[in-house]
């Protein structure tokens, strides 16, 4: 492969075929983790002995010729928010540093039915919360692309992973662009699915109707690939959509010729990056060159969607996370002598860090008596709005485009200090989530050798025409051919 | 005195006949099961978890909402009820709320009640769906435990909430209405009252329109009327001390039979209520509730009527005997095999009312069975014991379980109709009481003294027509 990371897809091929060992294969991306893991730290958690096992089972099957899965020997990482069976499951968080969930999420199990690998559990900002992956109680994760920035988040630690071939594919989760961002930041694919597509069944919720869990992957293809075993009804989760998973790496090859992209303003304007703005036109103009009909487009509530977004996500994170007392499970703070209120108090005191403790805070406030109307019962109504801005765009537009972080990787500690900066960061990614629709990040070029990711949104389940454009782009841009300087 | 007493209940009722419990499919039968068994990661609240609606316990909820006259919405849906508290697994108790686009699942019903002899409309405000806590225990006592237990097998069973305005003018009538309740859920086949801890309330009182205090954890119709007349009791010395009464809620204690402060206004919980994000909002159709309403058994009220053609049975009794499903269907199945409606209703309307609530039982708790009741009732017609003698073998029919013929024998009861006999004994009693036969021969009095004598020798086992018969022509050949 020309020095270029094997693909998924390839390696579920060859190991099919009985050209490559999933044993061997195992072995060489262990050998890689130990030489780069050290500047990476993408993993919190390593299980090298359970994915040699795995490999060697995968190996057998081969050998006697049964029938084998579609991820036969691939290499799978797993964000610390997706619960597995007999695996920790911290979440980035002190709360969950010894917890160990007795099973696994839908997800898990179907990826794992397909005779996936898992190597491991990738850091994440606490809880989901952030979009850097600064705020793990486990310490950052570094940007393959230049160590000294960081790699995104909340899904960081999966997105540094695939970038510095430290895994053939991973699961993220992503609440208001948890995949997308870590995608664009590291030069990977990152896709958040229709909301019900994917079940949510053993994720660990930051704001549940919100977030979904979404494949990160090297390129177009192996996002197909994965959604294909991801995706699908789950009667365990009752968001699900009654629906069965498509043959997503059938439609790759089709082409935009003739599909109809929408750059809305709001979206590539004011707070964008020049330099990101640049490349992301570009990307739009090879698209117009390989036949798709591109024009700029106005979706007015975007406007307001960064404030919806954060209170409802902290408003549902503020219940969600009420759970975390010390009684069941997780970190329980010593209490001698102390009457259960306030050793709930200080357990949650010392056992949620700063982020998740403002998030929790906020949202507690957002949906008290007296501001409940004020806070979360408007901005669902400009969840409403935004959804019907997003229906009336989707009857003129196939498919729309912008960048997906409105800036470069920042370095590390640039933006902890200022929430309010990070939070704006996500102005672009948090309407998808609010409306409910798919959206895909792929890298469309390098701006001094650091990645920038193009995002495309389709109506629900859509997302056959979000991997056609992302493939179509990835075909010209070939990024995935460029190797991060780790 | 003369104060008005204005009382509202609050009442949560387990759906016992359900399998499994409300967002998950652990069993809930949770009774003498080992702590921590029955539960999986939705009812522990682990993370990453997800409720999953028992459709079984949205119909359910559906039949106790039109059984009281509830309005049905065409969509409701589940909220998230927020607070702090050791029994919940999630620190948020999945239930519904009629506000913020919520509704319940039945609302503006009502329930007849007949009280004093005329019938009372109790409205009810509210039914809805929730999920129950579980359960804390305290080794030793709750004032000297060290540490509390939880058990989460009671965790996430399916609680029905009945909410009724404030129509209880005494504590009487919220314990008549409790009982109806559990009738209506009874004949529903949702719910046996007969179970620990299935029905719970909660009430509002206040006084002569002063401030409401809400009292809690009241476990049962028999602590409903105590907790009430207690709280009564409390607000009325303080108004009579001229001391306003102050808006709090207050916890049933049961063990000391009083009310205790819980918390102030200032101090009550903002529940912060918003809609579960987990589940999706419940679509009631037309199609759904005709098929609920056509599958709705036979309720008390319309079964009352039913006494009343049927049986020709007095509106009253009627009434009792419907009031609790065990005892109607009791009723019944000693009619069928007996007949004679108001024979059967007279003996259960008194002597073996009167016999359970000297015993503390309730009728299923007994031992007794509709065919020992009728068995009992045919010894008398036959002539074998006598009505009083019936009354005495009722109480250990009740207690036992002996068949009455069983109880007769071993305690030789049989009526003795044997006129040889008897006419020896008289004679006995006559030498015994020459007085009395002297003031027989001028005084009716002496002879029923004479007629009492026998019954007395004959442990009340005499034949009494024939012993008047006897005695008579006994006193006549004199
Ligand atoms: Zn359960």
């Amino acid at each position: 492969m020309g020095g270029a990371k094997l693909h998924a897809h390839h390696v579920a091929e060859l190991v099919r075929r009985g050209d490559l060992s999933a044993y061997e294969h195992v072995c060489q991306i262990l050998e890689k983790i130990e030489r780069i893991e050290d500047k990476v730290r993408a993993y919190i958690t390593l299980i090298p002995d359970i994915a040699l096992e795995k490999a060697k089972e995968v190996d057998r099957k081969v050998e006697k010729g049964k029938r084998l899965g579609k991820l036969a020997g691939v290499v799978l990482a797993i964000k610390d928010v997706i619960s597995t069976k007999g695996i920790p499951t911290t979440c980035g968080s002190l709360m969950l540093q010894d917890y160990i969930p007795p099973y696994d999420a839908t997800a898990v199990e179907r990826a794992v039915a397909e005779d996936a690998i898992i190597i491991g559990k990738t850091n994440m900002d606490e809880f989901a919360m952030g979009s850097t992956t600064e705020n793990s109680a486990f310490g950052p994760t570094f940007n393959p692309w230049d160590l000294s920035r960081v790699p995104g988040g909340s899904s960081g630690g999966s997105a540094a992973a695939l970038a510095a071939g430290e895994a053939d594919i991973s699961l993220g989760s992503d609440t208001g662009g948890s995949v997308r961002c870590p995608a664009s930041f590291c030069g990977v694919v990152g896709l958040k699915p229709t909301y019900g597509l994917v079940s949510r069944y053993g994720l660990i919720a930051y704001a549940n109707s919100l977030e979904q869990i979404g494949p990160l992957t090297l390129c177009v293809r192996d996002c197909a690939l994965l959604m294909e075993v991801v995706s699908g009804h789950d009667p365990r989760d009752s968001t699900s959509i009654p629906t069965e998973p498509k043959k997503y790496q059938d439609v790759l090859e089709k082409g935009v010729e003739g599909l109809r992209i929408g750059v809305p303003e709001e979206m590539i304007g004011e707070g964008v990056d020049p330099l990101v703005a640049k490349e992301v036109w570009r990307a739009v103009d090879t698209l117009s060159e390989l036949g798709a009909v591109c024009e700029e487009t106005s979706l007015p509530s975007l406007e307001y969607s960064l404030a919806a977004y954060y209170v409802i996500a902290m408003s549902e994170a503020s219940s969600n996370l009420a759970r975390y007392d010390g009684v069941r499970y997780g970190f329980r703070a010593p209490d001698e002598g102390m009457d259960w209120s306030s050793a709930y108090s200080k357990t949650r005191r010392l056992g949620f860090g700063p982020e998740v403790r403002r998030r929790i805070l906020l949202g507690t406030y957002a949906l008290s008596a007296g501001y409940f109307d004020k806070y979360y019962l408007k901005a669902m109504k400009v969840r409403t709005l935004i959804k019907r801005d997003f229906d009336e765009a989707f009857k003129r537009f196939d498919v729309l485009a912008s960048p997906t972080m409105p800036i470069l990787p920042p370095k590390i500690g640039e933006k902890v200090a200022d929430p309010l900066s990070m939070y704006m960061c996500d102005i672009d990614t948090v309407p998808a989530n609010l409306a409910g629709i798919p959206s895909i990040s792929v890298p469309c070029g390098l701006v001094d050798g650091l990645p920038v990711g193009f995002q495309a949104m389709a109506p629900p389940l859509g997302e056959e025409l979000l991997l056609r454009v992302g493939y179509a782009l990835e075909s010209q841009v070939r990024l995935y051919e460029r190797i991060p300087v780790v | 005195m003369s104060e008005k007493v204005v009382i509202g209940l609050e009442v949560h009722c387990q759906l016992t006949s359900l399998k499994t419990k409300l967002f998950c499919s652990c069993p809930s039968n949770y009774r003498g099961r080992e702590p921590n068994t029955l539960v999986c990661p939705t009812c522990l609240g682990l993370p990453g978890s997800l409720p999953v609606l028992n459709q079984k316990a949205l119909e359910y909820g559906l039949m106790v909402a039109l059984a009281l006259n509830c309005k049905i919405p065409k969509r409701t849906m589940f909220f998230r009820k927020n607070y702090f508290y050791p029994d919940m697994a999630k620190n948020f108790q999945i239930s519904m709320f009629d506000r913020a686009g919520g509704a319940p699942l039945g609302y503006d019903g009502y329930v007849t009640l007949a009280v004093g002899g005329t019938q009372k409309l109790v409205r009810i405000r509210r039914v809805h769906l929730e999920e129950d806590p579980g359960r804390l225990v305290y080794p030793g006592t709750i004032d000297t435990a060290p540490y509390t237990l939880v058990d989460y097998n009671r965790h996430g069973v399916a609680l029905v909430e009945v909410v009724t305005e404030p129509d209880f003018e005494s504590p009487k009538e919220a314990r008549a209405f409790l009982q109806k309740l559990r009738s209506i859920l009874e004949h529903l086949g949702v719910f046996d009252g007969g179970l620990e801890g299935a029905m719970r309330c909660d009430a509002n009182i206040s006084i002569a329109g002063g401030a409401r205090v809400e009292v809690k954890n009241i476990g049962s119709f028999k602590d409903v009327e105590r907790a009430l007349t207690f709280e009564i009791m409390r607000q009325k010395q303080l108004l009579a001390k001229k001391v306003a009464v102050v808006r709090e809620t207050r916890h049933w204690d049961g063990e000391r039979r009083i009310t205790v402060s819980l918390r102030t206004k200032e101090e009550e919980y903002d529940y912060r209520y918003f809609p579960e994000p987990d589940l999706v909002p419940v679509e009631i159709t037309e199609e759904m509730l005709d098929q609920i309403k056509a599958r709705l058994p036979e309720l008390p009220d319309a079964r009352q009527k039913r006494f009343v053609s049927q049986y020709g049975l007095p509106g009253y009794d009627a009434m009792v005997l419907t009031s609790d499903k065990a005892l109607a269907d009791f009723f019944e199945k000693a009619v069928a095999a007996y007949g004679k409606p108001k024979v059967v209703s007279n003996w259960l309307m008194s002597d073996v009312l009167r016999c359970l609530n000297e015993y503390n039982l309730e009728i299923w708790e007994s031992k007794l069975t509709p065919e020992h009741l009728v068995e009992m009732l045919k010894l008398i017609d036959e002539g074998v014991i006598s009505g009083k003698i019936a009354k005495n073998i009722l109480w250990d029919m009740v207690s036992s379980g002996k068949s009455p013929k069983q109880i007769v024998e071993e305690r030789g009861l049989t009526r003795i109709a044997d006129e040889e006999y008897l006419r020896k004994l008289v004679d006995e009693v006559f030498k015994e009481n020459p007085k009395a036969v002297e003031d027989a021969l001028s005084d009716e009095k002496a002879i029923h003294f004479l007629v009492g004598q026998l019954m007395k020798k004959t442990r009340g086992r005499a034949d009494p027509q024939l012993a008047n018969k006897i005695i008579r022509e006994k006193l006549a050949s004199k």
